[in-house]
């Protein structure tokens, strides 16, 4: 399965089953497109045949000579036969091995307050509450929830915590005493606890931000961007801004981590579709890593984004990935979550196929010890899967999140952006489709365009 | 290569039998929290 795109100049040619990536020029991009638009399963051997340099001089012989085709068919033919070219999907056959392993739990989202100082008007949480009342988790809950962490690891050692809301800031003891708790536990038990926390920053002050320094591997800053974006979409409860309070913090925290191990993170809604304007702001603050994601709503909210909206979304994307280039090249260079793609070293195939696994690696805790199969999901009943107590006692919901794989979703077969997003946010699905087994249409079209933008920006700085 | 720049060396398939360790970051624990984001995660071998 082969994707190729031409963006900014560049002519891309993406082998989808092996995740090499060519940049080529004109002939050889006319030529691999006509070689895949005839048959998707050329090997090394029928590339040499004969037939190939038949059909394209048939197909291309208008614009190029036989010996410029020849010449593009063998460049095509070397790279198929090092595997990086019509590359056969040979993962599928893994699948089983997938879905029969035994999976330990390795990441919890502790809920440690159902509660907020913050209104905003997208939050999927609804000011902290979930569905449900406000609550703080006490250190009780909080403990066994690290210790069921613990026994259900198996031998995985890095166990990642993220301190979760509303805003975990309302109930800051009780994140010190269990990063205390846990610094305990995982010399007992040859554990590696990488704690995280995701804030709003109201309540950030200096004696927190020492903490989080000293503790904390990442750090969420929650933010929208310019000032108006920013205030009218995150207010106090009274109504009044909340960006002149918080950025200076931020600042001074991402100053103090020497601008490394946080993000800066924002929501951009239809109300502020030139969200670019918003990143290049968190540039211009002096941020150096951040994300601005797409709002997760309801079709009938008034900020959702609606699939009319693409276009314009689309233009934002290429917007932005050539002003990274250029900031990059002038030394002036930022992250933008999700144009960071790691071609040399990264995720493995076992890891493409399992997707963000939630459910099954990754589960929710809410205040009150009821485990969920990610944050996203909290709240609905149909998914409590169990709680800390007595731990999961509902396995066939871990049994269908594990189930839920890109090949087992109709969208992900054709998709090339399959092996990058590895199926997408089930809670989008559910969201949208009623199901897990399913993709959210919309958020689909932005990844895909995502991982163009991520692959040109490689192909610009390479 | 006369037409082509190749900008990677890695393939999948080169992962396919030393992967699946799991000691990975989850996906959605580093900054997203609302999409799914895996191809941008570095391998925990790797590093």
């Amino acid at each position: 399965m082969i994707h190729q795109y031409k963006s900014n100049g560049y002519n891309i040619v993406l082998d989808v089953n092996s995740g090499a990536v060519h940049v080529v020029d004109e002939l050889c991009y006319d030529v691999i497109a006509c070689l895949s638009g005839q048959d998707g399963t050329h090997t090394p051997k029928t590339l040499k045949d004969g037939r190939a340099l038949a059909l394209l001089k048939e197909s291309l012989g208008d614009r190029y000579i036989e010996s410029e085709l020849a010449e593009a068919l063998e460049d095509v033919a070397e790279l198929a036969e090092a595997g990086q070219l019509f590359a056969p999907d040979c993962y599928e056959c893994l699948l089983d091995e997938v879905k029969k392993r035994k999976t330990v739990v390795k990441a919890l989202c502790l809920h440690i307050a159902h509660d907020c100082n913050l209104a905003c008007k997208y939050c999927f949480a609804e000011e902290g509450e979930y569905h449900g009342r406000r609550a703080l988790m006490s250190y009780e809950v909080g403990k066994k929830a690290l210790d069921f962490l613990i026994a259900n690891s198996g031998s995985r050692r890095n166990l990642e915590v993220d301190f979760f809301g509303g805003e975990p800031l309302l109930n800051w003891q009780v994140v010190k005493d269990l990063v205390a708790y846990g610094r305990e536990q995982e010399k007992a038990h040859d554990k590696h606890f990488r704690f995280t926390v995701t804030t709003n920053g109201v309540l950030l002050d200096d004696e927190i931000e020492a903490f989080v320094n000293r503790e904390m591997d990442n750090v969420v800053l929650s933010l929208d961007g310019r000032p108006e974006v920013n205030d009218r979409m995150r207010p106090f409860r009274n109504g009044s801004g909340s960006y002149s309070l918080i950025v200076p913090k931020f600042q001074k925290l991402a100053d103090s981590r020497n601008q490394e191990r946080y993000y800066v993170r924002g929501t951009f809604t239809r109300e502020n579709l030139d969200f670019s304007e918003d990143i290049l702001h968190f540039a211009d603050l002096g941020f150096k890593q951040m994300s601005i994601e797409p709002v997760v709503g309801d079709e009938s909210d008034p900020y959702a984004i609606r699939e009319s909206d693409l276009p314009v979304i689309m233009e934002e994307y290429d917007k932005l990935a050539k002003i990274m280039i250029e900031r990059e090249k002038s030394g002036n260079g930022f992250h933008f979550f999700h144009f960071m793609i790691d071609l040399e070293g990264g995720p493995c195939v076992a890891k493409r196929l399992s997707g963000c696994g939630s459910g099954t690696e990754y589960l929710a805790v809410t205040p009150w010890g009821d485990l969920y199969p990610c944050h996203q999901f909290v709240g609905q009943e149909k998914f409590l899967m169990g709680n800390v107590d007595d731990g999961i006692v509902k396995p066939e919901i871990a049994d269908d999140f594990r189930s839920c794989n890109v090949y087992t979703k109709e969208k992900c077969r054709s998709c090339f952006a399959k092996f990058y997003c590895s199926g997408g946010c089930m809670a989008n699905a559910y969201n949208f489709h009623g199901t897990i087994h399913d993709a959210y249409d919309i958020g689909c079209e932005m990844q895909r365009k995502r991982v163009e933008c991520a692959i040109m920006i490689k192909a610009a700085l390479s | 290569m006369k037409h082509v720049k190749t900008l990677n060396t890695q393939t999948f398939s080169n992962t396919v039998k030393k992967g699946g360790c799991g000691e990975c970051q989850t996906s959605c624990q580093s900054a997203c929290k609302t999409s799914c984001t895996v191809g941008n995660q570095t391998c925990e071998q790797k590093k």
